[in-house]
């Protein structure tokens, strides 16, 4: 494995090299699913922008509630939760790395631990989501408050935590099933150091996930702790 | 109808680690200063590190120091225009009190 | 036109209307022409659905107690009207038919980007629509197509979440179809079709798609957070547990205001094409018109705060929004000039399109100085939810975008059919329709000015004589859109066999490729060699055509 970069020439050819009939040739093949996947990322960072947009708009107006909904927040599985996600970032770049250098065993096994540790994160957050029920803080009939003065506000406040983070779970367990399927078909030997567009496309929207969660950990465990 | 081969910069695996290593320091750092009391400033430091560590991760991991001027271009599209959504949406909030109404209106 | 007999049956060359047979290759196409046929038959039926309504209501405007319908029901009404001809009709319309087809064919593309894409599109879409009409079926939805909160959340007894569910489901259509545009239009263009050359229907195009893309992904989002809400009743958008409704609107006008001018660009860029064409002269202001296109999408981003002017914004950001309201006309009518200032000079022929895109400046105008009106905020609290605000989009919407869709319907019908229409039913239907328009939508200004409110279903009998007016216009208008079923479905069939480039139009589509177009759009790969528009020079002809 060179430590120095490395330009390789290849051909971004189709699966079996076969190329799509709407294209010209295999780089244009390539550079436009490549686009292709950054115009989705667009889509997504709108997505979640919109509850970025509430979640400001309500810290911005009820900042003492957002202060006491924040303590119920727990530090240490978000901290954790964060780490792990990095990692699985860090095994995904390394993953599209290997299948662009053609080597198929340390492709799956980097996919094998990128998908392990968004298992890791799902798990934890499951565990987070119980505790939050136990507390009866999910929004609904069953919500209670601890502190009577902000318990409307509250009610929205964990509303939005749910949402957020909700949205996200669910964009981590599309990316658990994508990361599936892309190990299943590197073990059929889909992919070689001409061919590996979807490793690199499914890496692109997994540290997309990353990032969204770079952002919600700051935003719900950390800051207003202290407002 | 095989084409000119695509020319693909591979980047080395000490950079991926250097990187994931930052990552790693930033969210303790992030964390554990979380933990202080700063009042207005623990905003701006956990999200100047968040935009750090998503920096890192978009120019890195995600290829875009070593992509086209298009690509650039989208991704700095994409966050200016979430940023327009939020900003200005906020801006409601933040001048309502500047205005005389009676308070129903407010 | 009348010069093109009709010919025998005789062996035609193979197009993409022919390739294959069968429900199969149809519905599993991956041809965006097809594509664009599927679309144009299930947008044409959302019409009808949309159009229906609204001829209940005009109905029920005819007198000015409400006896035709209850007041639940009329609520219903204008509420059905306004989700199916706004998502399931308006925003797909041009793009995903017109765009759809034509678009490839226009850059020198064999398809589109990603095809399968596009045909999951269009699927996503219809599955909305299924959403959407099992609402209308179950009773509908009373809130307006607006969905404001709190009552939508917390007193609606109606099926919100199934119609919510139903335009969240077909936003996916549009971003995929936005997408699969921009990266065309980036990635496939032929050689030598650099941006300046590109025509302008595709620069509309484009910015459509930058709107697609950034902007529907927030009413997605916004939909979502209403459907929770309707049932957890946390109280996010509920001012009586803290909420702010104001924010709702927010959101869901950060992509509704941008909305239309995903329905507007396409339209115009209709219009550039048809004008050149009949005018016999090359598009005056290439640049401005591109750019203004551009700047629309930009701008129209930053206007939304003008539909919450009394709704409990602070003034000092209504201030900014009515401003910025202001200036995103200026490229707007930098087009309206520009295409006025081709048509200076030039050889004016009348022929169906045309007359469309006549009709559509003229109209459009009307509809875009009216909205500066509602821009100007203190005109805007007398006139808000007035009648007026319902004769300025339906100006710019029908007066604009309908007619420069059947602009383009008929500019392209021998392109896509490979057939003519009758043109002298095409102009009486133009006629009629322009007619009809204007006396339908033309008493509601002054209803509005006199302060009959929207969304009532019974009214003061002093506004009774213009009620009447505008429903007897909504029959002739009504006339005016049947009449082309008939006579293009006729055509389809019966019509004169249409030669490549009946217009002498110029452009890859005419000529470049065969009318109807083989399923890779040419015989030969063009390699583009001079700017677009190009009256001055005779037309080529196609090879295979």
């Amino acid at each position: 494995m060179a430590d120095s970069p490395v330009t390789i020439e290849h051909g971004g050819m189709g699966p079996d090299n076969s190329l799509q009939e709407q294209f010209d040739n295999s780089e244009q093949q390539y550079e436009t699913s490549t686009l292709g996947m950054w115009a989705f990322l667009l889509t997504e960072i709108m997505f979640f922008g919109g509850m970025f947009g509430a979640y400001t708009v309500y810290r911005f107006k009820f900042p003492e509630a957002f202060a006491s909904t924040s303590h119920w927040m727990d530090l240490l599985l978000g901290t954790v939760n964060t780490a792990v996600l990095i990692c699985s970032s860090f095994t995904m770049a390394m993953a599209v790395r290997a299948s662009q250098m053609g080597k198929k065993k340390a492709l799956i096994w980097f996919l094998i631990f990128t998908l392990i540790l968004g298992g890791v994160f799902l798990f934890i957050k499951g565990v987070e989501y119980h505790e939050k029920y136990v507390e009866h803080h999910i929004p609904g009939p069953s919500f209670q408050y601890e502190e009577a003065a902000y318990a409307h506000t509250a009610q929205i406040l964990f509303f939005l935590y749910f949402a957020m983070t909700g949205l996200h779970a669910i964009h981590m367990i599309v990316g658990v099933g994508l990361l599936t399927t892309l190990i299943i078909m590197a073990a059929k030997n889909r992919f070689n150091a001409n061919y590996f567009t979807p490793v690199e496309n499914i890496g692109l929207y997994w540290h997309f996930v990353d990032i969204v969660w770079i952002f919600l950990f700051p935003l719900l465990y950390l800051i207003g702790r202290h407002a | 109808m095989n084409g000119s081969p695509v020319s693909h910069h591979i980047t080395p695996v000490r950079t991926y680690v250097i990187i994931f290593l930052t990552l790693l320091v930033l969210t303790y750092t992030t964390a554990k200063i979380g933990e202080i009391e700063l009042g207005d400033w623990n905003f701006v430091v956990a999200i100047s590190i968040a935009i750090t560590k998503a920096l890192l991760v978009i120019l890195f991991f995600m290829h875009a120091k070593d992509s086209s001027n298009l690509t650039k271009m989208f991704i700095g599209a994409g966050f200016f225009w979430m940023m327009i959504l939020i900003l200005v949406t906020l801006c409601d909030y933040i001048s309502r009190p500047w205005q005389s109404n009676p308070v129903w209106m407010r | 036109m009348s010069t093109v007999l009709e010919q025998p049956r005789v062996q035609q060359p193979v197009n993409y209307l022919n390739a294959n047979y069968g429900w199969k290759s149809w519905l599993l196409t991956h041809d965006h022409k097809r594509i664009a046929l599927l679309y144009m038959f299930s947008i044409t039926a959302f019409f009808f659905v949309g159009g229906f309504f609204a001829l209940m209501m005009r109905l029920e405007l005819l007198t000015p107690p409400g006896d035709l319908v209850s007041s639940d029901t009329y609520n219903k009404l204008f509420t059905m009207h306004g989700i199916i001809m706004v998502f399931f009709f308006l925003v797909p319309s041009i793009p995903a038919v017109l765009g759809n087809f034509l678009l490839p064919i226009m850059i020198g593309a064999r398809d589109l980007a990603f095809p399968r894409i596009n045909l999951l599109s269009w699927y996503i879409y219809m599955l909305g629509g299924v959403f959407t009409m099992w609402a209308v079926v179950s009773g509908g939805v009373d809130t307006g197509w607006t969905f404001y909160p709190p009552f939508s959340t917390s007193y609606s007894q109606t099926h919100v979440i199934l119609a919510a569910l139903g335009i969240f489901v077909s936003g996916f259509s549009s971003i995929l179809t936005g997408l699969n545009f921009i990266v065309t239009v980036h990635k496939m263009r032929a050689p030598g079709m650099t941006w300046m050359r590109l025509p302008l229907f595709v620069w509309g195009h484009y910015a459509t798609a930058i709107i697609q893309v950034l902007g529907t992904p927030v009413i997605a989002i916004t939909l979502v957070l209403l459907g929770f809400e309707r049932v957890l009743h946390a109280g996010i958008f509920d001012p009586a547990l803290g909420g702010d409704p104001v924010l709702f609107q927010h959101l869901f006008w950060f992509y509704s205001h941008p909305a239309v001018y995903i329905m507007i660009l396409p339209g115009m860029a209709v219009v550039s094409e048809v004008v050149p064409c009949f005018s016999r002269k090359r598009i005056f202001g290439y640049e401005f018109i591109a750019f203004s296109s551009l700047a629309i999408a930009v701008l129209g981003f930053l206007v939304w705060g003008h539909h919450l002017f009394v709704a409990g914004e602070s003034m000092y950001s209504a201030m900014i929004f009515s401003f910025l309201s202001f200036a995103v006309a200026v490229p707007s009518s930098v087009k309206v000039f520009n295409w006025t200032a081709t048509m200076y000079q030039g050889s004016i022929s009348y022929e169906t399109p045309m007359l469309y895109a006549f009709g559509f400046i003229g109209l459009f105008t009307i509809g875009g100085l009216t909205g500066i009106v509602l821009a100007t905020m203190g005109l805007d609290v007398h006139l808000t939810d007035t009648y007026f605000v319902i004769a300025h989009f339906h100006y710019v919407m029908v007066g604009g975008m309908v007619m420069a869709y059947m602009a383009g319907i008929h500019f392209w019908w021998p392109k896509i059919s490979g057939r003519m229409y009758p043109e002298n039913w095409g102009r009486f239907s133009a006629l009629l329709v322009f007619v009809g328009f204007n006396l339908t939508f033309f008493p509601q200004f002054i209803l509005g000015y006199l302060g009959m409110p929207r969304r009532y279903h019974a009214y003061a009998p002093e506004f009774q004589v213009l009620n009447v007016l505008s429903s007897a216009g909504a029959s002739v208008l009504g006339v005016g859109y049947v009449l082309p079923m008939i006579y293009l479905t006729w055509s389809w069939f019966r019509g004169p066999i249409a030669p490549p480039n009946p217009w002498d139009a110029r452009g890859l589509e005419w000529e470049k490729s065969p009318s109807p177009p083989p399923t890779f759009n040419f015989i030969e790969r063009p390699i583009v060699t001079e700017e677009a528009y190009n009256y001055a020079r005779p037309a080529e002809v196609p090879v295979g055509g």
